[in-house]
């Protein structure tokens, strides 16, 4: 790997800024967060996706401190910050709500945190002026927040709770009120924003493209665990389980038996029909229950059987779905299994290849799809 | 949208009659000349002059307006504090009997509540005067209040606190700072409650107060037991037109500021 | 600091809400005397251990004997009862319309109406049943409308009857069946009457099927409203009714301030507040429910 790629995580001598330590989370009898180990780095953007109540927010505002674990530690620096009241640590968030506060100006919202740190008046001024400028609000300062647009607020919270130029910045689904043009054009900003400052950032969102799209790393969460953690590529790529896979983008999971053939893995999914091949996974043993993952813009669709293919099924085309850049082929194979192919409109639709009923070829290499244990 | 029924029509016209024709009833016969209250003998603002001359009314007048600015401050105090309790503090111990004692004292007789407040002065063995009659209007006015303001909290983003305390607030300061600026105007009706109760209250007080203090409606009701008198229908019009003056102009503002508030709103966003 | 904020509170209205009725209590139990205070026994810790057993002995329901046994008060608390059922079930017929015709009025009309509903609530109560005098006297303003239409030929007599009771305390009452009424219409759907309608309801029957279950929230909350501190009331018996109106609330004024009879009027005060227990824990359970359904 080369030197100039940030990747903390993958140096063994790395400190790391965070580090939750078996922490468990439980409100009465329900278990938010479940003996749940993970380190963050500095600088690092880290992205905790999950559906709603997997626990992703808990662990949000135990960062904060307004929750503290039932068990196990966090440690921020080195430092148990476990029994630190949210007031007295060095990290900043910004809420979902905003929660600007709306009796006050632009400016007084933004200088709120640094008032309270008995900084001298001509510093808050200059800090707050410098915010203004870094998200563009130096128009709207004197402005109360009902007096701004939903984007100009979003700004406006991102610099109250960079003012004070925290160790760590907590982002709890900060686009989810934006519109889906806004949110696209302020996901961008707020990569920039995390260069610039050199912050770390720490995200809650159940918008996987948008972990994607910020991340350095992304956490997907399943009921109170971190199922994965990974590079945004490795988690698409390669994800390690069909929940991971299932839940980042679009996929097809076909369930089989395993047969280890030599350097590659053969997976038997149905009578009368070729195993599907792929790289193998360590550890399998002959006739074990698997699952095989394939994207469906990885198959490729045809009404010849392709020559070399390593894997080719034949089916019936049961819908299209026509997506204006790409179209969505979903074919029926003989067993009932609908298989989903992507195929890019290069041509106009007249001239499209297949429609409803048409026999095709289903096809793709044997490095195309991954085998995942559970 | 439907059109109004005639039957609508009726009924609101018959409705607002009812509310509304006594009181007027009360301010055209208060200018009346005659002290004959039914018979009406040309107009004359004497029974004004009169009530200006009458020095117990003054009196009592004065008493009233002490008792209620002391009580309903304290009750505010109070019943912000209570509302805050009911909301935020979550569970402890004798919580349900804390809930029981801000809503019991609101559907409780106020013979009932008189009589026992006297009872609790009388074996004190305190002299009752105005401090006793502050004391019990602030006890059930602190209700009223606690919950005006509660019914504020309930709504109040929860997260606003979290944000002042994120930024470095202790939680006296948060709510020093942002809960309290934000929930005044509850604070502020809950104060114009408690007064306008304490202002009217006539049995709590005769209970509880001694002979050393009278309250206006004290001193209204040992007139009026004798009848209808032309200088009680002017005080009547004097107190009345006070109440709707202010309730009147507090709703406008209010009304003001909500229009102004969406039409910046509805600007912000055309702007962006 | 949380420890108190809620001791601040509680320790004040356990002081003035429930120590005061513990000492009504205790009064309901002794006997009266001519002295100062009017009661005995009164405790004194002075005596000691001795004092305090003369004390409970002398403790007795007496009082609440007397109450059964003189015609007075159980004719009293019946007659409350009966008042208050008849001017809750007036309150209703007279308020529903209105909130109906509130919650049916052009949008930028409804604030307005409803704020005139309020209006009166904030101005005084006694003076509101003092207005009820001049009207509904002898020489009143109704009669003179009256005889001079020529709908009567002599006065009525209504002014210190149980009718001008009923007039007052709908009057006064009416506000409160009118607000959680109108609350409830208000929130009421009006394309739910038009869906009642085209499946064959007619205007009338589209309101008893439709708007009248739909509204029963507000309708019982209303009349609770009404119906518990009408039990009690005081003010409008003792100026609008006569002397043969008989209700709790005055009795116990009476028995306190022209008999100076503490310990009675403190076991009338017992006994009221066990009637009134009930229909407030309705109150409460409806209460509940309905802000368990709007969540």
């Amino acid at each position: 790997m080369a030197l100039d790629v940030f990747a903390p995580w993958e140096d063994p001598n790395a400190k790391p800024l965070i580090q939750f330590q078996n922490v468990t989370k439980r409100f009465g009898d329900f278990t938010a967060i479940d003996d749940l180990t993970v380190d963050i780095f500095e600088q690092e953007f880290f992205a905790l996706l999950g559906p709603s109540g997997c626990g992703k927010t808990t662990m949000m505002r135990m960062l904060a401190g307004f929750e503290t674990p039932t068990e196990g530690q966090i440690l921020l620096a080195g430092q148990d910050i476990g029994a630190v009241p949210p007031n007295k640590r060095a990290t900043n968030m910004m809420f979902q709500s905003y929660a600007l506060f709306p009796h006050l100006s632009i400016w007084e919202n933004i200088a709120f945190g640094l008032k309270r740190d008995k900084m001298p008046k001509d510093q808050i001024g200059e800090r707050v002026e410098e915010m203004l400028r870094l998200t563009r609000l130096e128009k709207f300062a004197r402005r109360k927040p009902h007096q701004i647009s939903g984007g100009q607020r979003q700004r406006v919270a991102l610099a109250r709770s960079l003012a004070k130029a925290p160790k760590l910045l907590l982002l709890d689904e900060p686009l989810g009120a934006l519109d889906k043009k806004l949110r696209q054009e302020t996901q961008f900003e707020l990569m920039d924003i995390q260069e610039t400052t050199g912050t770390t950032f720490v995200i809650v969102t159940h918008d996987q493209e948008e972990a994607m799209t910020v991340a350095s790393r992304v956490a997907v969460m399943d009921h109170g665990q971190i199922v994965q953690v990974a590079t945004p590529d490795v988690i698409y790529e390669a994800p390690n389980s069909t929940y991971v896979a299932d839940f980042i983008g679009d996929v097809n999971l076909i369930a089989g038996k395993a047969d280890p053939q030599g350097d590659k893995l053969h997976l038997h999914w149905a009578d009368g029909q070729p195993a599907l091949v792929g790289s193998p996974l360590a550890g399998i043993t002959k006739g074990q229950d698997l699952h095989y993952a394939i994207r469906p813009e990885k198959v490729s669709i045809s009404a010849e059987k392709p020559a070399d293919a390593a894997n080719a099924i034949q089916g019936e085309v049961h819908d299209i779905a026509y997506l204006g850049n790409i179209s969505t082929y979903h074919v029926q194979l003989p067993g009932g299994q609908i298989i989903k192919a992507q195929a890019a409109n290069n041509r106009r639709i007249s001239r499209r290849a297949f429609t409803w009923e048409d026999k095709v070829w289903l096809s793709w290499t044997d490095t195309a799809g991954v085998f995942l244990e559970r | 949208m439907r059109r109004m029924t005639w039957f609508n029509v009726t009924s609101l016209t018959l409705g607002f009659a009812f509310l509304y024709l006594p009181m007027l009833i009360l301010i055209i016969f208060s200018f009346n000349e005659s002290k004959l209250v039914t018979v009406w003998a040309g107009f004359s603002t004497k029974w004004y002059g009169e009530l200006m001359r009458n020095t117990a009314f003054l009196d009592a007048a004065w008493v009233t307006v002490k008792v209620a600015f002391i009580s309903s401050s304290l009750a505010t105090i109070l019943g912000t504090m209570a509302a805050v309790v009911m909301v935020r503090a979550g569970r402890f111990r004798g919580r349900t009997m804390f809930s029981g004692m801000i809503y019991a004292p609101m559907v409780m007789p106020e013979v009932i509540t008189g009589l026992s407040l006297l009872l609790l002065f009388i074996s004190l063995g305190m002299d009752r005067g105005v401090f006793t009659i502050v004391l019990a209007h602030t006890t059930f006015a602190m209700c009223y209040v606690s919950v005006v303001v509660s019914s504020r909290l309930v709504s109040f983003d929860q997260s606003l606190e979290e944000a002042a305390l994120d930024l470095g607030c202790s939680p006296v300061q948060a709510f020093r700072l942002v809960t309290l600026p934000i929930i005044a105007p509850a604070v502020i009706s809950g104060w114009l409650l408690a007064f306008t109760l304490s202002l009217d209250d006539l049995v709590i007080a005769s209970f509880t107060s001694g002979p050393s203090a009278t309250t206006l409606p004290m001193k209204i009701w040992s007139s009026v037991r004798l009848g209808v008198s032309p200088e009680i229908n002017a005080l009547s019009t004097i107190m009345i037109l006070v109440v709707a003056i202010g309730v009147i102009t507090a709703s406008l503002i209010n009304k003001r500021n909500v229009v102004r508030q969406r039409r910046e709103e509805a600007a912000a966003e055309k702007l962006a | 600091m949380r420890r108190l904020l809620i001791a601040v509170p509680f320790l004040w209205l356990l002081a003035l809400f429930i120590v005061p009725f513990v000492i009504v209590f205790k009064i309901s139990l002794s006997d009266l005397a001519v002295a100062i205070p009017p009661y005995t026994p009164t405790l004194d810790f002075a005596e000691g251990w001795a004092g305090i057993k003369a004390f409970f002995a002398e403790l007795d329901f007496e009082n609440y004997i007397w109450l059964t046994e003189d015609d007075l008060y159980w004719k009293a608390y019946l007659s409350s009862f009966k008042i208050a059922v008849i001017s809750t079930l007036l309150t209703l017929l007279v308020g529903y319309p209105i909130a109906y015709g509130i919650a049916r009025a052009p949008q930028e009309w409804r604030a307005l109406l409803f704020m005139l509903v309020i209006l009166p609530f904030w101005t005084s109560f006694l003076i509101r049943v003092y207005s009820w005098m001049g009207i509904l006297s002898q020489e009143g303003y109704l009669n003179q409308v009256l005889l001079w239409i020529g709908v009567i030929n002599e006065p009525l007599i209504i002014l210190n009857t149980n009718i001008a009771v009923y007039i007052g305390i709908v009057y006064t009452y009416l506000p409160f069946m009118i607000l959680p009424i109108y609350a409830a219409l208000e929130k009421l759907d009006i394309s739910l009457l038009e869906a009642a309608e085209d499946l064959g309801c007619s205007r009338f029957s589209a309101f008893w099927l439709v708007t009248i279950p739909l509204s029963k929230q507000g309708i019982i909350a209303g009349s609770f409203l009404v119906f518990i501190p009408t039990i009690g009331e005081f003010v409008i018996p003792s100026l609008l009714g006569g002397s043969r109106t008989l209700m709790i609330g005055k009795v116990l004024w009476e028995e306190f301030f022209s008999n100076r009879d503490w310990p009675v009027a403190s076991a009338v005060a017992v006994v009221l507040l066990l009637i009134l227990i009930i229909p407030i824990v309705l109150f409460q359970r409806n209460e509940q429910k309905q802000r368990e359904a709007d969540q």
